[in-house]
């Protein structure tokens, strides 16, 4: 087993070009990831779709910990620990619900749904004891952004919109997509274990050179049209935003296509009531754009990933050993366009998906490769040299190019050489 | 009960059908065991419990007849990774039970444990089976199967052989 590095000494293991295969595999490094990453970034949690009503609670994770989203009764959302602050009981354990309190069944102690000690049994015994220091744990700060709940542990640091910086406006676009200007989550997760560490399946999300190889068995029998996107020829591009987060921008060979609900593999006829309520919300022009751009193929470091027509989310639990849980996205006021969204959704995704059934089986197969002792290097030069920068700044390269992956390390070693 | 056969000679057929099934998929007879379809058929894995709507919500999987044959298909093309090379299997069937029927086809019930060995591990799968059986041509055929895992509010891992 390989020490931590001192803070220093991240380089020794990240390097422009390639990275040492014990930072997959080293339960060192994994305990430093939760502190370094999970227990202070912006990590995303849920959505406020999924505690629509005040009352409303949904059991969410960062990483290991289990976290309770609640909506308390003002309408504010709170990110409680599943944790009684009495024996450390977790106070909740059921999946979801509607519950103005939590009632641990230990001893019965009482927290209200914002994480307040409200009462406990036999209190005679507690004189002098204050409850306002005794309340549930909660994740420090709490902010959203397009309705996605993001928590982190860290007091101070950046606003979430500062850490979002040039991927948050992957997310406007995302929730243009709905006529109503808003994206849902309603229904339900897969959850997709695989005995693999967390950074393969973060950078795989954004890797645009798999696809053709991964995926073969799938784009010669379905009718698709997704593996001209990811060829050589393809004029899409990876994308760097910078803090890890990384992108997809298949916008390119949309235009091109100039067909809007292309990037769906459909088409206005099709989906008529969709397309008429976005012509309706944006007019006719700007609905056409949206149509044709399509949503979005972005990784929100640490753990949000968008993938067009679902959003994954990546939960560690140990050094080999991740959960993906991933459901298909919901545009409000689009119906007949949700159906299919579900329909792709569940063909493509989760244990037996068509798709990420093949991925994972690369996650496992990585994971167990690097255990070899050498070449020690995972190799990430991919188009280094022909690496560009868009209107905006931000690196970009050939769709098949490891940018997005040299810029989630980029970013792994400035979080790991903080202090 | 529509068919013409007693309850102990439908009992008879059935079970050998759910045994035979059982063996096509432990030994990977993809085309053979696709043939046991009729041309509605549905074949759902549901998440996170027995009684969710599958319209509604998502499903491990939820396939209707031309989605089970893409998935063949795709399992024959050799390059489907997660099953190449192909876990291998063998699973035990029982606690057959003829439940009544179904619009007119044989409502049937089962218990069934799989023990999977692939690259990654050994992993075992329980599960409730619900199917409707209906007869085509004189021969047993499969028009709905439910597979219910009795882990499916957990986590869990690749399942890409036929279940």
């Amino acid at each position: 087993m390989n020490m931590v590095p001192r803070a220093s000494h991240w380089d020794e293991l990240i390097r422009p070009d390639r990275v040492h295969g014990s930072l997959y595999n080293d339960p060192a490094i994994f305990e430093a990831e939760l502190q370094n990453i999970w227990y202070r970034t912006w990590v995303y949690v849920g959505h406020e779709s999924e505690v629509p009503n005040a009352n409303d609670y949904v059991a969410k994770s960062i990483g290991p910990q289990s976290i309770i989203m609640t909506r308390d009764e003002q309408g504010k959302i709170n990110l409680l620990l599943n944790r009684c602050s009495h024996r450390g009981n977790q106070v909740c354990s059921y999946d979801k619900g509607n519950a103005r309190s939590f009632t641990c069944p230990f001893h019965s102690w009482t927290f209200a749904n914002d994480g307040r000690l409200v009462g406990y049994a036999f209190p005679d015994g507690y004189e002098g004891t204050d409850k306002a220091g005794l309340g549930l744990g909660q994740v420090t700060r709490v902010q959203s952004y397009r309705g996605f709940v993001f928590g982190s542990f860290a007091a101070e640091g950046p606003s979430l919109r500062e850490h979002l910086g040039g991927a948050a406006e992957t997310l406007d676009r995302l929730v243009r997509t709905s006529p109503e200007g808003e994206v849902e989550v309603t229904a339900g997760f897969l959850k997709h274990r695989v005995k693999a560490n967390w950074k393969f399946i973060l950078e795989n999300e954004c890797d645009g050179y798999h696809p053709a190889f991964v995926h073969s068995s799938i784009f010669g029998v379905a009718d698709s049209a997704i593996g001209t996107l990811y060829g050589g020829k393809s004029t899409a591009v990876t994308r760097d935003y910078g803090n890890g987060h990384t992108e997809i921008d298949l916008r390119p060979e949309f235009r091109k296509r100039g067909q809007p609900l292309s990037w769906f593999g459909t088409n206005e006829a099709r989906l008529p009531d969709y397309t008429s309520r976005m012509k309706a919300a944006y007019g006719d022009e700007q609905a056409r754009e949206i149509m044709i751009d399509g949503t979005p193929h972005v990784m929100i470091f640490p753990n949000l990933f968008i993938a067009e027509i679902q959003m994954f989310v990546i939960q560690p639990l140990a050094a080999d050993d991740s959960v993906q849980h991933v459901t298909a996205l919901q545009f409000k006021g689009a119906p007949d366009m949700n159906r299919r969204l579900r329909q792709q959704t569940m063909g493509s995704v989760g244990p037996a998906g068509l798709l990420l059934a093949d991925d994972s089986e690369m996650y496992e197969r990585c994971h167990r490769g690097v255990l070899a002792r050498g070449p020690e290097w995972i190799f990430l030069g991919r188009g280094e040299r022909r690496e560009g920068n868009d209107a905006e700044g931000f690196r970009i390269g050939h769709v098949t190019d490891e940018v997005p992956s040299r810029g989630i390390w980029r970013h792994y070693r400035s979080l790991m050489e903080a202090r | 009960m529509l068919s013409r056969e007693n309850s102990a000679t439908l009992m008879t057929a059935v079970s050998a059908f759910l045994y035979m099934e059982a063996r096509l998929q432990d030994e990977h007879q993809y085309e053979a065991w696709e043939a046991l379809w009729t041309d509605d058929g549905i074949y759902w894995v549901p998440a996170n419990g027995a009684d969710i709507d599958p319209e509604k919500q998502m499903s491990i999987i939820y396939d209707n007849r031309s989605r089970i044959a893409l998935r063949i298909k795709q399992l024959l093309t050799g390059k489907r990774h997660t099953q190449t090379p192909q876990s291998r299997l063998r699973r035990i069937v029982s606690n057959i039970e003829l439940m009544g029927e179904h619009n007119g086809d044989i409502a049937v019930a089962s218990n069934s444990m799989v023990f999977e060995s692939s690259l990654r591990d050994d992993t075992i799968w329980a599960a409730r089976n619900e199917y409707r059986l209906r007869y085509v041509d004189g021969e047993l055929r499969m028009a709905y199967k439910k597979v219910t895992l009795v882990n499916n509010e957990k986590a869990l891992f690749t399942l890409s052989f036929l279940i």
